[in-house]
């Protein structure tokens, strides 16, 4: 059961990301957009990483979404077509992305993975004391420090977009 | 895990999206769809970290914290790249790349 859903999470997700890169129209693009990062939602609930899904579904499917949305509706005319590259500049793109793939995929199944076979299920709790332990291997450093850059990028972000006052 | 999916599937669709986006990165020329593009790659990459902590070490939380990292470190940067964006806008009226060129010199 799980694996058909698995497929069927995949395969439309990958028909998304190919559409989002490929829509003419701005807002359809972010539509696409929001429907990738449902899917990876998706995948961290299958994979029984709860709260990692929760925020998936908050942070991107929220707010950096929302923040798209505010943007293309503040710069484009909702029915502006995007003019698109020359084809000789698609074909080379394709085509070096398709290499990219070709190398990715030639060393992922060509190395051993030693796979422990586990249907461990982890807590928020765990999660939780992890982030905030100063023992061996805690990341309390890191979470203050993550704190620190999100206050500096929301002033940046104000600073920024109000402009000069005149 | 997911009970009857290997890890080599999995691994697979995150090649794929990451390439998807790194050719949406080469050929929009509109500053948004950059955007796009480039959280299409970063997303890829937080799956590849959260699908190698569960298969391989079950026992750790490294990969999940990390990507709780770069998530958090992903929304602050679309939040300055939304706002660049918007000043950028208002200067010369247009988020076309091949007429941004402001500070090129």
């Amino acid at each position: 059961m799980e694996k058909y859903i698995f497929y069927i999470l995949a395969f439309s997700m990958i028909a998304f990301a190919i559409a989002a890169v490929n829509s003419r129209k701005m807002m359809r693009s972010v539509i696409y957009l929001l429907f990738v990062l449902v899917g990876i939602a998706g995948i961290f609930f299958l994979i029984d990483y709860n709260f990692l899904a929760a925020i998936q579904l908050t942070v991107y499917g929220g707010g950096v979404i929302v923040l798209m949305i505010f943007s293309v509706l503040l710069v484009h005319h909702i029915e502006l077509e995007l003019s698109l590259a020359k084809t000789s500049k698609r074909i080379v793109a394709a085509i070096v992305s398709a290499i990219g793939i070709g190398v990715f995929l030639q060393i992922i199944y060509t190395y051993d993975f030693p796979v422990v076979e586990n249907y461990k299920t982890t807590s928020t709790a765990d999660i939780g004391e992890k982030l905030l332990s100063y023992g061996d291997g805690g990341f309390v450093l890191p979470f203050e420090v993550i704190s620190m850059l999100l206050l500096a990028a929301m002033i940046g972000a104000i600073v920024i977009a109000k402009g000069k006052k005149t | 895990m997911i009970a009857g999916i290997s890890i080599y599937e999995i691994l697979t669709l995150t090649t794929l999206l990451f390439f998807i986006g790194v050719y949406g990165f080469i050929t929009r020329k509109n500053l948004i769809s950059i955007l796009i593009s480039v959280e299409l790659i970063m997303n890829a990459s937080v799956v590849n970290f959260v699908i190698i902590n569960k298969y391989l070490y079950p026992d750790a939380l490294q990969g999940v914290l990390f990507s709780i990292f770069i998530i958090a470190v992903a929304a602050a940067e679309t939040a300055l790249a939304i706002a660049i964006i918007i000043s950028l806008y208002r200067q010369i009226g247009s988020v076309e790349v091949d007429e941004t060129e402001t500070m090129k010199y």
